[in-house]
């Protein structure tokens, strides 16, 4: 499994283990297989599939989000869209453009475009496959019913996607929750470890959101001069001024730097974003435990009221008492998922940046060897 | 007014107003413009230049740089030195063209390797505002006799450079001779020299036209006759040089553009030239498909500068940013470790610029002297065109005054007799002298198609070693910084 978690894959656990084992990519929309293997005695069977589209996913995001029990824990990140609109767009100019290149240009570039839309279907099918193990992972996350429902139901969930009215109202929730955030982030927390972890969360996701967006930049440019070098390692051989040896290596050397930037799309881009997303859902974390907080500092007040004016005291005790108790779970279970998440996320970097330096290490070497070669 | 003569390329139609000193009789070319051949076929109804007539007027600007301001003479027609000439005129063998003559020259140069070079330096801003211009040094390294001493430089302007070309386009373009273009003009780039922006941007324009003033004086040099030619000597020697003043109107360029109207003239023409000889066809469609494949090269290399700037830059900005994201990670190796990944990133992009660099310097200026050159020999093919043409209009026009005379010995008007056969004579020298030309200039052109051929197919095979060294060495360096980096992330734990 491509894990963006960094430690072993909790998907290893024999209890109960989920994985994409197939997908489907039709015109506008892409079908996965999930494929789960469960001891649980809850499932009626130890092995089943399902199929499952990118709508379910975000349903069981949306879910979990909206339970209230689950306020204390980090949700895992819903997945990206799948989009292949961009791919699809440059397939389709290659074909509208056939007639002015000749055979074996067109050829290349359909080959390179059938690669770069499988890279492209080979990722959305580890984001979904992700969101599914850490879901499987979360010890408590794991034994939710629309869960087990997702995974079991083998027919067609019928979750539409969320139509105009439902779409409206979540972006008002959105521009409540940041007004909101920032009401929130202005309150020094009485908790120190919760304070530092505001101030941290708050410039990291920044920061992270920054460097994906540069990253991205980055890893496009370095694309696109991969891209001139295949079209002039083409020109060079039908100049036919070099023999053949040398247009080869100069082609050799636009795979690998096409190689190169696909590398650090993978390790380096993906991990950023993927670390943008879940810093933002450590985020909501933290904001659902600054609410539960000022609701336990009002259902307080709103008791001293009570007290005071000798009226409603029984229930101003029970209100208050359930503010305290979610407070505290919340503030319990948010601690060890912050923990967590530090541990988890310098595993993912460290695998992620090892990994970047030896392949760019791997490929500086291969190029240089072909290079040298030529003299 | 102005005078509206026949587009017969630069051959010396300015023979007429300068007068040389000594042009040898049988120079047929100072005729060709005359008004006398004008006149005659204005009244032609069946011209047939009617269409390519290219109006050009004789007080046109661009004419005016055709006429040398320097001492040496205007014009060299059809006699070019000795040492070129075989004797084998007239033999339209393809056999009798190998190499054989070539190497014959070279031999007589004595010279088995190429033995001179020459380097364009220091460049210097002489002058104020829009007056200044830019010195530039030109130092000569030769053992070759043909020289006064081993090692000599002189001072030399942007428009010296233009003037010895326009010099010998004037020469040796209508005999054949590919003369390598001048670099190209540059208003906006001059300008911020002049008004002394002393930014990158001008550094660098000023280095790019130092580069390509280099390369031309190398490429025109390494050609045996051009590098013999009494301007080429004068201009590499001479210490004083006098001012190439018309040349604010006319560039190389405007110079080829010349050439391409006149080719286009050509190609309107009605009859199509009766190419017997199946070789020149055969070269003239490699060189029309060459130069397809040369711009389209030439415009990949070029959006691969472009790219690769682009990704320096962004390489920058993702490791300032990778740089912040490593202040604020609170885990202290991991900080450290995005701190280096940045310093990598940081040299990477210097690494890329580097490259960019070479890509553009090696390789896309390169690409643009060769698309440039294949425009001066599309010119030499037309200019071949041009010769036979005028040599069928020679004997056409004989053949018109053999009937006139036919005519006229049954009239009683023995002055008229005698005119007519005397023009008769002349045509007769005239036509001989026409096919000789194109006979010549077939040669010629062979010749210099054949070393056109090797010198583009050694330059491209340097260039490109050169370019794959320069990939070596950055990788090189991406080995060294990532082998440095590798560890750091190791250690996070």
């Amino acid at each position: 499994v491509w894990c963006m978690m960094g430690y072993v894959c909790l998907c290893t656990d024999a209890t109960l283990q989920v994985d994409i084992s197939d997908a489907l990519s039709e015109r506008d929309k892409v079908k996965f297989t999930v494929h789960t293997k469960s001891t649980l005695p809850n499932f009626k069977q130890n092995e089943f599939s399902v199929v499952r589209q990118h709508e379910e996913f975000i349903w069981l995001h949306d879910s979990f989000v909206e339970n209230e029990d689950y306020a204390g824990y980090i949700i895992p990140p819903a997945p990206p869209r799948p989009d292949f609109d961009a791919s699809r767009e440059k397939l389709q100019k290659l074909g509208e453009g056939e007639g002015s290149m000749t055979k074996e240009e067109f050829t290349k570039m359909k080959q390179e475009l059938e690669a770069e839309y499988l890279a492209i279907f080979k990722k959305t099918v580890a984001m979904h496959e992700v969101f599914l193990c850490r879901v499987a992972a979360h010890p408590v996350l794991r034994k939710d019913l629309n869960f087990h429902v997702f995974l079991e139901y083998n027919q067609d969930l019928s979750v539409r996607g969320k139509n105009k009215k439902e779409k409206l109202e979540d972006f008002f929730k959105n521009v409540v929750k940041s007004a909101d955030g920032v009401l929130v982030a202005g309150v020094k927390d009485v908790d120190d470890f919760f304070e530092h972890e505001k101030t941290f969360l708050l410039e990291y996701h920044n920061r992270v959101k920054d460097a994906s967006a540069k990253s991205d930049r980055m890893i496009r440019s370095h694309k696109n001069a991969a891209d001139d070098i295949n079209r002039i390692a083409s020109s060079l051989y039908s100049l036919g001024t070099q023999d053949s040896t040398d247009v080869c290596k100069y082609e050799h050397t636009h795979k690998i730097e096409a190689r190169v930037a696909a590398d650090e799309d993978l390790k380096l881009a993906d991990l950023l974003k993927y670390y943008l997303r879940e810093s933002q859902a450590a985020k909501d974390l933290l904001y659902r435990r600054s609410r539960s907080l000022v609701d336990y500092e009002n259902a307080n007040k709103a008791l001293d009221k009570a007290r005071a004016k000798n009226r409603d005291v029984l229930q101003a005790e029970t209100s208050q008492q359930l503010c305290c108790h979610k407070f505290e779970k919340i503030s319990e279970s948010a601690k060890q998922e912050l923990i967590d998440f530090k541990t988890r996320r310098v595993a993912a970097f460290r695998k992620n940046l090892v990994e970047l330096a030896e392949l760019e290490l791997k490929h500086a070497k291969v190029k240089g060897l072909v290079t040298v070669r030529s003299r | 007014m102005n005078v509206i003569s026949k587009f017969h390329g630069f051959v010396a139609s300015s023979s007429g107003k300068s007068g040389p000193a000594s042009l040898p009789a049988e120079d047929i070319s100072t005729n060709s413009n005359g008004p006398k051949q004008d006149s005659l076929f204005d009244d032609d109804p069946e011209d047939l230049f009617a269409e390519a007539t290219e109006e050009v007027s004789l007080d046109s600007p661009e004419r005016d740089v055709l006429l040398s301001d320097g001492p040496s003479p205007a014009i060299t027609p059809i006699t070019p030195p000795t040492s070129v000439i075989t004797p084998r005129i007239g033999l339209a063998h393809d056999d009798m063209f190998t190499h054989s003559s070539f190497d014959e020259i070279e031999e007589e140069e004595g010279g088995d390797s190429f033995d001179i070079h020459i380097a364009v330096s220091d460049p210097e801003k002489v002058g104020d505002g829009m007056n200044a211009y830019m010195a530039y040094k030109v130092t000569t390294k030769t053992s070759l006799s043909l020289f006064k001493t081993d090692e000599f430089s002189v001072k030399r302007r942007f428009s010296d450079f233009l003037g010895l070309h326009s010099k010998l386009a004037s020469k040796y373009l209508h005999i054949g001779y590919i003369v390598p273009p001048a670099p190209e003009k540059s208003i906006v780039g001059m300008t911020k020299v002049k008004v002394g922006k002393e930014d990158q941007s001008s550094n660098e324009f000023v280095e790019k036209r130092r580069s390509a003033l280099e390369r031309y004086l190398m490429r025109t040099v390494k050609h045996p006759i051009l590098l013999k030619d009494p301007d080429v000597l004068q201009f590499l020697e001479s210490s004083e040089l006098p001012r190439a003043v018309s040349t604010q109107a006319l560039s190389s360029a405007g110079l080829l553009r010349m050439v391409n109207k006149a080719a286009d003239a050509v190609n309107k023409m009605t009859i199509k030239m009766n190419e017997s000889d199946a070789w020149f066809e055969e070269k003239q469609q490699h060189f029309e498909n060459l130069d397809v494949q040369l711009r389209k090269l030439h415009a990949s290399v070029e959006s691969l500068v472009c790219h690769r700037k682009e990704l320096s830059v962004n390489t920058a900005q993702f490791a300032k940013s990778a740089a912040m994201l490593g202040n604020s990670e609170d885990h202290t190796a991991l900080s450290r470790a995005l701190s280096q990944l940045a310093e990598v990133e940081e040299k990477i992009d210097q690494l890329h610029q580097d490259q960019a660099n070479a890509d553009f310097y090696l390789f896309s200026e390169l690409l643009g002297d060769y698309v440039r050159l294949i425009t001066a020999v599309k010119g030499v093919f037309d200019h071949r065109m041009k010769t036979w043409q005028k040599w069928q209009d020679s004997q056409l026009l004989l053949q018109k005054k053999r009937e006139a005379e036919a005519k006229l010995q049954f009239t009683n008007k023995p002055d008229k007799l005698q005119q007519a056969k005397d023009e008769i004579k002349e045509l007769e020298g005239k036509v001989q002298q026409g096919e000789r030309d194109f006979e010549q200039i077939s040669k010629t052109i062979r010749k210099e198609v054949s070393r056109f051929e090797k010198e583009r197919v050694k330059d491209f095979k340097t260039i490109i070693i050169k370019y794959l060294e320069s990939l070596v060495q950055t990788q090189q360096q991406l080995i060294k910084y990532w082998e440095a980096f590798l560890p750091e992330a190791k250690a996070i734990s």
